[in-house]
């Protein structure tokens, strides 16, 4: 688990410059800034068709310090498992070799080449940074729209009538060592989850969720506040599967109503009250699936659950039966 | 050493002595064995590579892409439909100026569901800019795939190496495999410039505008015209290293030939049998076998073939509603020129229908009436 740190915890070092091609209160570039953070100059990254394909500005210009390499937008996964096999062979120690794709990339058109390198724990960072639509080209419902949502594709009269698609379970089903989600308005966690998934060898999962003002049809300036709402409301709990084993780094004591969060945003300004409470229910039914696996997971493995005395007992009754 | 071997196993020694670093592939009949084959030499340490064993034959091409760009040589072989589903990466492997080697095994396209061969597959991929070497034999197989990796790596254009289903994948012949040290001299490591790498960060096919694009189109043919060169440099140098000399475009007894069969792939080897027994009969029959489709030999073709009185090309494939693809290929080269001669089209052998030398004979009998239509489907049934 992510420890919450007691003092500023992130690196001072930037190593994305300015003059980057982001909208104003892009949440995928301050995702970017803090992931490399975390990462340092030592780091290849590989995106396939998406916002940061644009971002990263236009030939010949660069916003990263980093090497940027781009692929077709199903591919991204399988090209970073080349990377990292040629930078190996070409004797490049330990170079974080990072996938960063948009949702649509990921959940839907590069979901093929993500599972094969998961299914073969290839030794890379698979970073999906997720703002629930096809944004680049222009609002387009994917894969990782959440029910309810207004897009392009999803007219409000004609709303997006199915949920979000459960991409860290689907990650958790390839049985990889890290499976963990993140937003990018709690820079501390994304910074330490980051930090330590370049670590493990073999292949972790990340999903930063990551506001787009323009598609949400919001003010930049609730850029942050936006995606803090969806962490407290429970909308987007930040997460980690280690081996399996969940753990919940962050449970808002006060239960925050969705509405506030869906409230903020225009692409769910159709929405009735009675839909509102839908979506409660949805998110509540979620929280409460996510702590019964947390409890269980642990109670499974052994390990005592932060705070949960049983758990923490029947941790040193396996360990006790083992020894 | 002398070695009888298939020509799906002559493609995995080849990736073997030619030393390639990373292999990423995914198994299609009739290519399945150049996978087991790699997977063998790997697991028992007589090929020092990494085998990325993807879900698709999309992710290989991808894969290959990735390792490329980092500085490594890398190889991968499929067929007809996986080709086809490599189709947008094989564009971007060439646009990214990457030497990567594939071996295709040329598979008719479905539906309907068929496993024998036809060029149909590595004929559409004709304007991705990949280098095409259509070969003959499983020698052909060997000695083009160490060729192509020396070229591609000079003029920085992937290559495709291409054999036919069955008639070569599953047919063992005598190969000659050189001592390992003679081919590490004459392919020696890859020297890659503008890798991805930490040290140097760069953004590598990113977003360009109408401003720079066109040039680098531009560059990139310029490099498909050069390969012309390397090609008959690189060609020489193993010629001299192992006495087999590549053409380009390579004639058999053409001299005083009225009547050249065009040809390529195992064809080119029956015609050579057909071209006999016509000589045999007085007939002044030769053949021409088209080794390299890209760069495609313009100037040995004419070279060869103006003055004569008539060409016969023999198509296994066609672009349907106009001819074979060879056949517009030889005619776009003659075109306007003096002493061009009538070219005759003949599709046969799609998905795997035997070429046999009686039908060569046939074709060449054909063509030389006055009244031959140009353009020919021999041997339809009714």
């Amino acid at each position: 688990m992510a420890e919450v740190p007691k003092k500023l915890t992130i690196p001072p070092e930037e190593h994305m410059c300015a003059g980057h091609l982001a909208c104003q209160g892009c949440g995928a570039a301050l995702a970017m800034r803090y992931a490399l953070k975390a990462l340092g100059p030592n780091t290849v990254f590989t995106v396939p068709a998406c916002c940061w394909s644009v971002i990263d500005g236009p030939f010949p210009y660069t916003t990263l310090g980093v090497p940027l390499f781009h692929i077709a937008f199903e591919a991204v996964a399988a090209s970073a498992c080349g990377l990292a096999a040629g930078l190996e062979i070409m004797g490049k120690k330990g170079v974080n070799v990072v996938a960063w794709a948009g949702d649509g990339g990921t959940a839907d058109i590069g979901i093929q080449a993500l599972s094969g390198a998961a299914e073969r724990n290839d030794n890379i960072l698979y970073i999906c940074y997720d703002n629930e639509a096809y944004m680049n080209t222009g609002v387009q419902r994917s894969s990782s729209t959440p029910w309810g949502a207004w897009t392009t594709t999803t007219p409000a009269r004609h709303f997006k009538k199915r949920p979000k698609k459960d991409l860290v379970d689907i990650m958790v089903a390839h049985h990889i060592p890290y499976v963990a989600t993140a937003a990018m308005a709690f820079p501390e966690d994304l910074v330490a989850k980051v930090a330590k998934a370049k670590d493990i060898e073999g292949m972790k999962y990340l999903q930063i969720f990551a506001s787009c003002p323009p598609g949400w049809r919001m003010a930049p300036e609730y850029s942050v506040k936006s995606v803090r709402l969806a962490v407290n409301t429970r909308v987007w709990p930040l997460l980690e599967v280690e081996h399996g084993v969940y753990n919940i780094n962050r449970k808002p004591r006060k239960r925050t109503p969705v509405a506030e969060y869906l409230k903020l945003q225009g692409r769910f300004a159709h929405l009735t009250e009675e839909q509102f409470e839908e979506i409660q229910g949805m998110v509540d039914r979620n929280w409460e699936r996510l702590l019964f696996l947390e409890k269980s997971t642990h109670e499974m493995a052994g390990v005592p659950l932060k705070g949960d005395k049983a758990a923490a007992s029947k941790g040193k009754e396996t360990e006790a039966a083992a020894g | 050493m002398k070695q009888v071997v298939t020509g799906n196993h002559t493609v995995a020694h080849a990736a073997r002595v030619g030393r390639a670093q990373v292999v990423s592939a995914y198994p299609i009949t009739p290519q399945t064995q150049v996978v087991e084959k790699i997977s063998e030499f790997v697991a028992d340490g007589i090929m020092d590579a990494k085998f990325i064993k993807v879900e698709s034959e999309h992710s290989a091409m991808v894969a290959c892409i990735g390792a490329s760009a980092a500085g490594v040589r890398t190889f991968t072989a499929t067929s007809a439909q996986g080709l086809a589903l490599m189709h947008e990466v094989l564009h971007w492997a060439a646009n990214a100026r990457l030497p990567v080697v594939l071996a295709n095994i040329n598979r008719a396209m479905g539906p309907p569901w068929t496993i024998w061969t036809d060029q149909i597959d590595s004929l559409s991929e004709r304007d991705t800019g990949w280098m095409q070497f259509y070969a003959e034999s499983n020698q052909d197989i060997f000695d083009g795939i160490l060729i192509s990796f020396k070229v591609a790596e000079q003029v920085l254009l992937p290559a495709m190496v291409i054999l036919e289903a069955f008639f070569l994948s599953h047919t063992a012949e005598p190969v000659d495999f050189p001592e390992q040290e003679e081919v590490d001299r004459f392919l020696p490591p890859r020297v890659a410039t503008h890798t991805v790498d930490p040290e140097h960060p760069a953004a590598f096919g990113g977003l360009t505008g109408p401003d720079h694009y066109y040039e680098l189109k531009y560059m990139e043919h310029n490099a498909m015209l050069e390969a012309e060169e390397v090609i008959k440099r690189v060609t020489q140098e193993y010629g001299d290293l192992t006495g087999r000399y590549y053409k380009m475009a390579d004639p058999y007894r053409c001299e005083d030939a009225e009547t050249v069969l065009l040809v390529s792939g195992g064809v080119a080897s029956t015609a050579k049998d057909a071209v006999d027994e016509a000589r045999a009969a007085g007939k002044k029959l030769g053949s021409l076998k088209i080794w390299a489709f890209r760069p495609f030999p313009r100037e040995d073709v004419r070279e060869l073939l103006l003055g004569r009185k008539r060409v016969a090309v023999v198509d296994r494939n066609i672009s349907f509603g106009q001819e074979g693809i060879f056949c517009t290929e030889v005619k776009a080269s003659l075109y306007g020129r003096d002493g061009a001669p009538p070219v005759l089209g003949f599709v046969a052998g799609l998905g795997g229908r035997d070429i046999k030398v009686r039908d060569l004979l046939a074709i060449a009998e054909a063509a030389e009436k006055d009244d031959c239509p140009e353009f020919n489907w021999y041997g339809v049934k009714p």
